[in-house]
């Protein structure tokens, strides 16, 4: 697909040819990642086989667990539990160094001592979704029953099924009721499954950059992603863990796509333009002589060392089965029908994964239900990816709507 | 906060703002209470303390829903010209259009919407048959621009501006019932209710109407 050229660049190309035949050796970070799978480097909660997670898919998955993390402390009442849920390829390290990577939690800037989701206040849980890689149980981890891991034996998950899980895990650790639950993107529509499944353990709503379903759009780039996956030879049907290899150029093939729909054209023109990666002018070949072909590869690289193939597929397709109003009839509004819950939703002018469009729909449901909503569109030419990023609109909205609902609530 | 034609005048005592405490008078306690234009929140709280109301805003600068949001108040940023469309019928009991309607792209539009989604409506704006603005207009020929009305008129984002007549008569004509209709002078005070029409149309700064559907 990708052609090494003579000239190296900056980010060469997928994972590290071997110098002989050139397959793909593992790094040791992937090696990395593939243990987290079953022993993750965070909290676990187990469930046995009497505690099955009872699946969309009509699967009854047992023995399972979740892993976790936890930041803060839980007070006498039990009252300022703030539940985060993390996006497609995110993970419960939400605030301290990612074990795999060595980088920072993935929402430091919102998640912290004295950030808006603050935790000299809050007890801040984050999880792994159900069919994640970091030791939630998912299509890597390994299936009891036959020692060896679920790849395409796993069950399909659906958003509803990652909410269920958080439930049991909430359930677990004695916590009622939540005093808000927070997620941007896929985690915005675990928000959003949260209310609409649990109503009376959910006091304050947070979804940014979300939608009450999955665009046909989005649908149609998660399927690009995946067949990218699938025609990788290193896929092998999806039993690639038990054959010794990895489909990592699919993978990066598919990261590379879905980046680009995290972005905004203008971000894109602004950081590389047309500028060449390393050189004045063209190689007259496939090497990458631009720089965002450079950047779209390192995204490639760096994604398929932390993260599993198979889900990707689930947790994509998680997604794209997401109708929150084919719940309910077809009425979105009647999902949050007699919600006591505050919503405040966030969306991004320049985001056209999940357009301000999408948060409207989601707004118009809470007013058509009388539910408690505040909508703010924040002004950013980041793209969807601006609600990881440093917006200090998003923080001062979130700030503002999370400290009035704290005094309602009476936490300190 | 939508321009006003006339400096909002307070009470010295509270600091509320004389033509909010008029519009919270007119509010029955414990209502639902949606209110257009809200600015950074000030009559949805001032309704929310006194009238103890469930009240929900739409404001167009993030500015205004950040402060709401600061507060406590459920607030949309959104557009009294685009979005009023999305409200069921009856979702309120009083829906409120502060010193916004001038400010609209179609105010009959807008007035048809709240008479929909709320069971009364409540109108405030600047009163442009003001004796001020007539005066400037046939002496000097011009269009007011003054200390209140600090805009010209290629630029002032109020573009549909009315008198008391002009809002008495667009009332008629979409069916509206007036339940209440108070005109308030240069101080933000009430004026006498018994004075004929054309003296609240030359002399009041504002108008304020409650009304209901016809």
């Amino acid at each position: 697909m990708f052609v090494d050229g003579s000239i190296r660049p900056k980010y060469p190309l997928f994972g590290k040819p071997n110098e002989t035949d050139g397959s793909m050796t593992l790094s040791s970070l992937s090696l990395e990642a593939r243990s987290q799978a079953d022993d993750p480097s965070s909290l676990v909660m187990r469930f046995g086989a009497d505690e099955p997670l009872m699946m969309d898919a009509g699967i009854a998955l047992a023995p399972w667990q979740i892993a976790y993390q936890t930041y803060g402390t839980l007070n006498a009442d039990r009252s300022n539990a703030v539940l985060i849920c993390h996006a497609l390829t995110g993970d419960q390290h939400v605030a301290n160094d990612n074990p795999v990577t060595g980088k920072p939690g993935w929402w430091r800037t919102m998640v912290g001592p004295g950030r808006p989701v603050d935790t000299n206040r809050f007890f801040v849980i984050c999880a792994n979704v159900i069919g994640g890689c970091m030791g939630t149980t998912g299509p890597a981890s390994t299936d009891p029953a036959t020692g060896q891991p679920y790849a395409l034996n796993f069950p399909v998950v659906t958003i509803r099924d990652m909410v269920r899980a958080q439930a049991a895990l909430l359930d677990r650790l004695g916590i009622e009721t939540l005093f808000c639950v927070i997620g941007g993107s896929m985690g915005g529509m675990q928000v959003l499954q949260w209310a609409a499944s649990y109503p009376d353990r959910v006091f304050a709503a947070l979804p940014i950059a979300a939608a009450a379903r999955h665009s046909a759009q989005n649908i149609a780039f998660h399927e690009v992603g995946r067949q990218a996956v699938m025609a990788d030879p290193d896929w092998r049907g999806g039993r690639y863990l038990l054959e010794g290899t990895r489909p990592s150029k699919g993978l990066a093939v598919a990261r590379m796509g879905a980046h680009i729909t995290y972005l905004s054209e203008i971000a894109l023109h602004r950081k590389f333009g047309r500028n060449f990666q390393d050189r004045s002018a063209p190689t007259f070949s496939f090497d990458a002589d631009f720089q965002i072909e450079s950047y779209l590869r390192y995204q490639g690289i760096s994604f398929v060392e932390r993260f599993d193939a198979n889900s990707y597929l689930y947790v994509t397709r998680a997604m794209d089965y997401f109708d929150l109003a084919a719940e309910h009839d077809g009425s979105l509004a009647r999902a949050f029908k007699g919600s006591a819950t505050r919503f405040c939703v966030i969306s991004f002018t320049s985001d056209w994964l999940f357009p301000t469009s999408d948060s409207r729909a989601i707004v118009h449901a809470l007013n058509a239900a009388a539910a408690s909503v505040a909508f703010v569109e924040v002004e950013s030419d980041k793209g969807h990816d601006a609600f990881l990023l440093d917006e200090p609109e998003m923080f001062a909205a979130a700030c503002g709507f999370i400290d009035a609902a704290a005094r309602v609530r009476g936490i300190a | 906060m939508a321009p006003s034609l006339a400096v909002p005048t307070t009470d010295t005592l509270t600091g509320h703002r004389l033509d909010f405490l008029l519009v919270a008078d007119m509010v029955e306690p414990g209502s639902r209470v949606l209110d257009v234009g809200c600015g950074d929140g000030a009559l949805l709280s001032l309704l929310r303390e006194r009238r103890n109301v469930d009240g929900r805003g739409i404001e167009l600068s993030r500015e205004g829903v950040n402060a709401c949001l600061a507060k406590g108040l459920p607030v949309i940023q959104g557009d009294a010209d685009t979005d009023l469309a999305d409200y069921p019928d009856d979702a309120f009991d009083y829906v409120i259009l502060s010193q916004t309607i001038q400010a609209t792209r179609q105010p009959r539009v807008v007035l048809e919407h709240l008479l929909r989604i709320g069971r009364r409506a409540i109108v405030s704006f600047p009163n442009f048959g003001h004796w001020r603005v007539r005066v400037d207009l046939a002496l000097r020929g011009r269009m007011p621009v003054t200390e209140n009305l600090p805009y010209s008129w290629y630029d002032t984002p109020n573009i549909h501006f009315c008198t008391i007549r002009d809002f008495v008569e667009l009332c008629r004509e979409v069916g509206a019932q007036m339940e209440k209709a108070v005109a308030l002078n240069a101080g933000g005070k009430p004026m006498q209710v018994s004075l004929p029409w054309w003296v609240w149309n030359l002399l009041g700064y504002q108008g304020v109407f409650l009304l209901k559907r016809g």
